[in-house]
């Protein structure tokens, strides 16, 4: 959480850099991973991100969108965002094909605090499309499982056609990653939980002294996966959330994503739970 | 008289028609002067070569939703207080293009436009506006990303302050520590007396500029004249404040409580008072475009028929609006009660755990431009209870007597 930029910041922070994309893959009805590579091979060398960061991507013509970046942070010269097709921004976004172009500003925003948390039992819960910004943390997760205890992934969506990165469950599970999904609503062929997110707290067993939580997802979610570990008395200064909020320019200059005292877009979107906690239930903050 | 060097630190005396020599000067000097001018009937910052522009003689009587002009014979040059505009406009103006992209064989290239701002010497800039200007600063200028644009422009602002002779009743300046005495940030600064104006010298600057100018030393007392002038009035703005607890007849002057205001209001999110006020605000974003420290913005896209044109223009913004807050799973802030709080609470309150320091100066303007005449000294007063509202005072004070 909170790392601050290495890198100085640029004397020109409004200019994209040019890119393009270098592969498109469909995930689920309505989400596509996008690969991108920068067009200038200095920046795609010396371009590093930390698992939790953003990017703003740039269309021309249709505006900036603020997306997580989901692929792994220790892939040099790989660079994914798994987009949901939403806004103006993401819908122009679906109808580029591979080798278009578009500009990247970023990485920016703070970062899960993985180097904090090595020894810890880590539960990363998350629903719908909050899995793509965790997706780089269980990424530094595997390229370091050693440094952390008992890693349970708690995961939840729609239906079983929206579970992000199915493909991958089974390597997870093979570098002892528990995963435990929930649906909302089942299909035929599920055999799986049904239910909310929170809920899959209540077969766990935790050692609530040694366990961290990293939670993203619709704030509704976060705001009961939270209240599942505190009443598992999982230390609250131990919780992560990523926040959502207008993430407009990035670098706290335009004011949209104001939360309190924060602008999401800089002091976020991780933070930990003890400096967001007074505003969690707040209605329309 | 011969040039002479004046130092930093240091007074001097013009007569009211060397203004235009000061205008002159910085004019041959590359300044474009900008300066108070009467304008759709109010006074507005606006471009400036001659004196006889200056809005002499004209008085404004402004009070919550209301702003009048009135000239008056006795009144002198800047003898108006604060108009709708501030500085802002200039430094951080309400449209700009950040970013430029054209197309060629399938590729992007962008880039950010140069600007060369002209440097600007603004003329009668008043405390408060001066310790909007300080805020501005540390927004803009003061985080990890700093903005190239308003750097470019503050960089070679040239700054001829004045102190304020009178009050508006909206003005509570004093409450803010942020007037009525132009204390620091400023090239020059005038104080109007007995039809001269005493000068100080606040940099090297603005001795440079003086050194082109026919000054005398100012006579005896003029320095304690001067001095007297802001005393005087921050005085007079203390005691009709306490005057105007309970008492409808006498002269109004707004004030604000500012101690533990932070946790005041970040302890109040959920006071009924929200949900009151909501029902008289329009949402309308007036208070956050006069404000001289608002500097919420939002980016369009503008492109040419070919789509391979295309710019990014800024353009100021309110969170008032409902797109302010608006992210695909909604707006954020869906209720008027929800907007004005976030409003006051980040002016007030969460703008010290951002930028180290209030982004209030008292200068009033959000109480005269709301069209319903909204004041939010009110309103925090109103959040602080009754321990601390007018009437309660009042009632304190017959008890105690």
């Amino acid at each position: 959480m909170a790392t601050m930029l290495e890198k100085p910041p640029t004397t020109e922070p409004w200019v994209a850099h040019s890119a393009r994309i270098a592969d498109i893959r469909p995930e689920v009805p309505g989400v596509f991973t996008y690969d991108l590579e920068f067009d200038d091979p200095a920046m795609a060398e010396s371009y590093c991100f930390l698992p939790g960061q953003f990017n703003m991507l740039y269309l021309p013509g249709f505006g900036e969108s603020a997306i997580s970046i989901s692929s792994d942070p220790q892939e040099r010269g790989k660079l994914s965002h798994t987009v949901r097709i939403a806004g103006n921004v993401t819908q122009a976004l679906a109808r580029k094909q591979v080798g278009d172009p578009l500009g990247v500003r970023g990485p920016f925003g703070s970062d899960w605090p993985m180097e904090s948390l090595r020894g810890h039992d880590i539960v990363i819960a998350c629903g719908g499309i909050g899995l793509a910004p965790l997706r780089p943390a269980i990424c530094h997760i595997l390229n370091h499982r050693d440094d952390y205890g008992r890693v349970i992934l708690l995961y939840g969506s729609r239906t079983p056609n929206d579970l992000l990165y199915t493909q991958e469950y089974d390597t997870w599970r093979d570098r002892h990653i528990e995963v435990e999904v929930a649906v909302d609503i089942g299909d035929a062929n599920w055999r799986g939980h049904i239910g909310v997110v929170p809920v899959l707290f209540y077969r766990l067993r935790l050692k609530p002294q040694e366990t961290a939580i990293l939670s993203c997802g619709p704030e509704i979610m976060i705001r009961f996966v939270v209240f599942e570990a505190l009443a598992r008395k999982v230390k609250p200064e131990n919780i992560y959330v990523s926040m959502e909020r207008n993430m407009s320019c990035a670098m706290g200059l335009c004011g949209h994503c104001q939360l309190g005292p924060f602008f999401v877009c800089k002091d976020g979107p991780v933070f930990n739970f003890r400096q967001v906690e007074s505003y969690f239930n707040l209605e329309d903050m | 008289m011969s040039a002479k060097h004046a130092p930093v630190g240091s007074f001097l005396t013009i007569g009211t028609e060397q203004l235009q020599a000061l205008m002159d000067v910085l004019k041959a000097a590359g300044y474009r002067t900008i300066g108070p001018r009467l304008m759709d009937s109010a006074i507005v910052f606006g471009d400036l070569d001659k004196i006889e522009q200056l809005p002499v003689g004209y008085l404004d009587r402004q009070d919550g939703g209301s702003y009048r002009l009135e000239h008056d014979d006795a009144a002198g040059y800047f003898d108006h207080v604060v108009g709708p505009q501030s500085l802002k406009r200039f430094l951080y103006p309400p449209g700009e293009t950040l970013l430029e992209s054209v197309r060629t064989n399938g590729q992007w290239q962008m880039k950010a436009p140069t600007i060369e701002p002209k440097p600007i010497a603004v003329i009668g800039l008043r405390a408060c506006d001066l310790h909007a200007l300080a805020i501005q600063d540390k927004v803009l200028l003061g985080g990890p990303y700093v903005d190239p644009n308003y750097e470019a422009r503050r960089e070679n602002l040239f700054i001829v302050a004045v102190n304020c002779r009178r009050a508006a009743p909206t003005c509570f300046c004093h409450s803010m520590n942020a007037g009525p005495a132009v204390d620091d940030g400023f090239d020059l600064a005038l104080t109007e007396v007995n039809r001269n104006f005493v000068v100080e010298i606040g940099t090297p600057k603005g001795a440079e500029i003086m050194f082109d100018i026919d000054w005398l030393p100012p006579a005896r007392n003029e320095i304690d004249e001067a001095q007297a002038v802001v005393t005087n009035l921050k005085a007079e703005m203390e005691s009709r404040e306490r005057r105007s607890h309970g008492n409808r007849e006498a002269p109004r002057q707004r004030y604000l409580n500012t101690s533990s205001i932070h946790d005041l209001l970040l302890e109040n999110l959920e006071h009924h008072r929200w949900t009151e006020v909501a029902r008289r605000c329009l949402a309308c974003g007036n208070c956050t475009m006069v404000c001289p420290t608002c500097f919420c913005a939002a980016v369009e896209e503008v492109s040419d028929l070919s789509g391979e044109h295309v710019r990014r223009e800024r353009a100021w913004d309110s969170c008032f609006t409902a797109e302010h807050s608006y992210m695909n799973t909604g707006t954020v802030r869906k209720s008027t009660a929800s907007r004005y709080r976030q409003w006051l609470t980040h002016k007030l309150a969460t703008w010290q755990d951002q930028f180290g320091t209030s982004g209030c100066v008292g200068c009033g303007r959000c109480i005269t431009w709301c069209p319903v005449g909204i004041d939010l000294t009110e309103e925090v007063a109103a959040i602080r209870g009754s321990e601390d509202s007018a009437g309660a005072k009042e009632a304190r004070a017959v008890l105690a007597s």
